[in-house]
Order: C-alpha cells, then sequence, then structure tokens
C-alpha cells in the first residue's frame, strides 16, 4: 500500500481514534501512517456490533414475554455470548443454559446470581429484572 | 511519575515490547519487534470458535512476541500472575513506586478509554503502565495516539477478567536490556524460524496452505442451506479478523515487510529488500479481497465464491514464492 493510498473515510467505530498503518512512501521506504478508517473495516466492525444488538433487543423482548430469563438479556447487553458467560463464570454449559429459563432462574440463590452479576459488573438486583429499554443501562 | 516515551503502534504486544525495550535504552523499532519474533502467520482454526465463527489468526498466538524478542535479544522478563487481585493491584503499585514502568495483559471490554464499538471480551490486550496520578493509572497503550488514563477499579477488571486466555492479573518487566542487537545473526534465524511456519507447517490449515484451505471453504459455506444471512456476516467475520485495529494493514502483512526492508537496509541484503517488496504486494492482495468480500456481503457486488477463491489462491502463490525467495538465507 502507498502512503497516498492509506484510507481517510472516517470511521464512527474508531471513536475520533486515529490507528496506525504501515505503507510505502514515493521512495518505497516503509513509515507508519495515521489512518481514520475505511469502509471495508467499518463494515466488518458495525456488522458484528448490530449482531450482538440484535440479540440484545430479541432477548429484551424475549424477556419482557417470559419467553426466557433475564440474563439472556443482561449476557448480550455485555457483549457476551454462551460460550464467554461459561468462561468467565466458570459454571457449567448446560447449567448457564438451565438458567436461562425463566422459572429455573426465579429460584436461583443470590449466591449463583453473584457470580454472574460480577462478571457483567451489574448488580444481583439489576440482575433479577430488565432496565426500561434495552440500550438503556 | 516514571519517565516512558509512548509511540502509536499497530498491534498491541509488538507496541509494548519495542516501546520497553526502547525504554530500556535499546531502540527498537515496533517491525522489527514483530519481525525478531517470527510473529507472521496464517491459521484457520475451526474448532476454536469467537463469537461463533471459526478463529482466523493473521499472527501467533498472544505472548509469542514477549517470549521471541526476549529469546532473539538474549534478555528475560520478569512476569508475574497472581490469584489474588489486591495483590495484584499492589505489586503494579510497588513497581510504580520503584520507578519501573509495566506491561500488563487486560481484557479490552473492561479498558474505559476505549471507543464503544471495539469493546468485545478480548482477554490478550498488552498496555503499559508508567504512572499513578490518585486514582487514575497513566497508561500508554501502543494502539492510541496519545497517553490516556484508566481509573484503578476498570483496570483491576480488564486485568483479573476471566475466561479464555484470562490474564490473572498478568504483568511484566525487563530484566535489563542488553546493550545491542546482532542483527546479522538475529535476522536470518528469525526469517527462517518465520518461513517453517508459513510453507513448512504439517497442517493443511496453516501457513500457504491455510490461506488456500479458507477459499475453499467459503464455497463449502456458500452451499450451506443458511448461505443467505450466514455467507455475509461469514465474510465480514474473515475482514474484521484481516483488518480490524491492530493488524497494521492487511492481516500483519505490511508490519512484516516493513521489518524485512529495515533488516534489509542494516544488512545490505537485496534479498531481504525483494521480499518486502514481493510481501507488500501480497499485502495489497489482502486489501483487494477485504474490499471485494465486502462488495459482496453488502450486495453491492454479484456474489462470487469463484472469484473470492482465486484472489485467495492468488496471495497463496505470491506469499510462496517470496519464502521460496528466503530459502536458506
Amino acid at each position: 500500500m502507498k502512503k497516498d493510498e492509506v484510507p481517510q473515510e472516517t470511521a464512527r467505530t474508531y471513536g475520533g481514534v486515529k490507528k496506525l498503518l504501515y505503507a510505502v512512501d514515493e521512495a518505497g521506504e516503509y513509515t507508519g501512517v495515521n489512518s481514520a478508517g475505511w469502509e471495508p473495516e467499518t463494515f466488518a466492525t458495525v456488522q458484528a456490533v448490530d449482531e450482538l444488538n440484535r440479540l440484545r433487543d430479541e432477548a429484551f423482548a424475549d424477556a419482557k414475554a417470559g419467553r426466557v430469563s433475564p440474563l439472556v438479556f443482561w449476557m448480550y447487553a455485555r457483549r457476551m455470548e454462551p460460550a464467554t458467560l461459561t468462561a468467565t463464570t466458570g459454571l457449567w454449559a448446560w447449567r448457564v443454559k438451565r438458567h436461562f429459563k425463566p422459572a429455573i432462574f426465579a429460584r436461583l440463590p443470590d449466591r449463583i446470581l453473584a457470580r454472574y452479576a460480577e462478571v457483567m459488573d451489574i448488580t444481583v438486583a439489576q440482575l433479577r429484572g430488565l432496565p426500561a429499554a434495552p440500550d438503556a443501562q | 511519575m516514571t519517565e516512558f516515551t509512548h509511540r502509536q503502534s499497530a498491534h498491541c504486544e509488538s507496541g509494548v515490547v519495542a516501546n520497553m525495550v526502547s525504554d530500556g535504552g535499546l531502540g527498537l523499532s515496533e517491525p522489527m519487534a514483530f519481525g525478531l519474533s517470527s510473529a507472521l502467520t496464517f491459521a484457520y482454526m475451526p474448532i476454536i470458535k469467537m463469537a461463533g465463527m471459526p478463529l482466523i489468526a493473521y499472527r501467533m498466538p498472544p505472548g509469542h512476541i514477549i517470549k521471541g524478542v526476549a529469546k532473539q535479544l538474549g534478555m528475560s522478563w520478569k512476569r508475574q500472575t497472581f490469584s489474588d487481585p489486591d495483590a495484584g493491584m499492589a505489586a503494579l503499585d510497588a513497581q510504580l513506586e520503584k520507578g519501573h514502568a509495566v506491561g500488563l495483559q487486560t481484557c479490552i471490554y473492561w479498558l474505559p478509554y476505549m471507543p464503544e464499538d471495539m469493546r468485545f471480551h478480548f482477554n490478550a490486550h498488552n498496555l503499559v503502565v508508567y504512572g499513578r496520578d490518585g486514582d487514575d493509572y497513566l497508561v500508554s497503550d501502543p494502539i492510541f495516539e496519545g497517553v490516556v488514563r484508566c481509573d484503578s477499579a476498570s483496570l483491576r477488571k480488564a486485568r483479573f477478567a476471566k475466561g479464555a486466555m484470562a490474564a490473572k492479573g498478568m504483568m511484566y518487566y525487563p530484566e535489563g536490556t542488553p546493550k545491542e542487537i546482532d542483527f546479522a545473526k538475529a535476522v536470518p534465524k528469525a526469517v527462517r524460524m518465520n518461513r517453517r511456519i508459513m510453507v513448512g507447517a504439517p497442517l493443511p490449515v496453516i501457513g500457504v496452505k491455510g490461506i488456500r484451505f479458507l477459499g475453499k471453504n467459503i464455497g463449502k459455506v456458500a452451499a450451506r442451506p443458511d448461505a443467505n444471512t450466514y455467507l455475509p456476516q461469514y465474510l465480514g467475520h474473515i475482514v474484521r479478523m484481516q483488518e480490524e485495529i491492530g493488524t497494521g494493514g492487511a492481516g500483519f502483512r505490511f508490519l512484516y515487510a516493513s521489518f524485512l526492508q529495515e533488516a534489509g537496509k542494516k544488512l545490505s541484503n537485496d534479498r531481504l529488500l525483494q521480499a518486502s517488496a514481493a510481501l507488500t504486494d501480497a499485502g495489497d492482495s489482502w486489501r483487494k479481497f477485504a474490499l471485494v468480500a465486502t462488495k459482496m456481503a453488502r450486495g453491492r457486488q454479484t456474489l462470487d465464491v469463484k472469484e473470492l477463491d482465486n484472489i485467495l489462491n492468488g496471495i497463496a502463490d505470491k506469499e510462496l514464492a517470496m519464502w521460496q525467495g528466503l530459502k536458506g538465507i
């Protein structure tokens, strides 16, 4: 990549930050060049963030309707999926999956809820319920 | 407060290593840290999942650069992990009071200065803490243009987040830095080792063969019944792994080409300089792949898996020729 080809397509995903790329100047010498963003990369990041937001919103509606427990909503709200939640809490995958059921979740002792709350950085009281809107936490 | 010279880098681990070694008195560029540790690779790992997608790596696993540079330079790091977060934070404070800048492994999700869209649960992000001001730690995060700050509660969370590749509070700093590098010895050794990774791996998913494997696999994914929704996600995932923050462009190819050029000039070695130009060319093809793949994923270009396969095979050919040119260096 040539220095003057380094894309400057301002990416919302960078939050105003510029990252460093390596490119060659007119003489063929490598040098570090700042980039404000590149469309294909921005698309890929936004696509991943949007997918997690979609799962979060879906879980919010499902939890409100009593189809899943609030744990599913909080998991996606914290950009986790079942595998990450299992790994961070150290609970068995089948237990985490069971806790996605509203009836089983409602009976969980604080001891177990605290393990989830800790890795999500919320209180047990928050974990038991839902915020006003999926993106208002 | 400790004096620490912050230099922005493309990749966190090579940046932290280059900055800490330079801080110790031995000037080391980021590309040199990356190249001397033979960190370039390609690996397609369908068994290891990242957010439900196969792991595609363009560099060696976390920790490789820290260890590799130490080996090549004949230095060692003091590395510590902690089971108790309180002890981990106290040990950090103790080092800062002694005037040492300290490297830390952290989970990117909990760093408050990270842009919202960059916050994912990735446990192997490296940064340097060089001081403390009240409740704030002074941070040289190499992927940022300038230094940043992080409150103690967030830093503690980031250091002790559990899960895959958990940092366990990992903290490191050099135990003395050598006065000079014997480039004539270190460079050929590092290049030979990297060549083995790229062309000599016995598995079809690693190195140049892995690049061809990815091309074939895109065709398989396109044949799935849920390809309509899954294929765009899959292509986006590949591009993300290749270009998202930390690769320096084209999945570390430009970073390594920069190393080959710097090394070629230092040693007046034309083969290294030619390899640098050849890898730059392969890197340009990777960029083209990202451009075409995202156009297809967004429906702005007719989806043609054969074309993607062709681009990837072309890249594999270029990289293979480039490594063959370095045979026996």
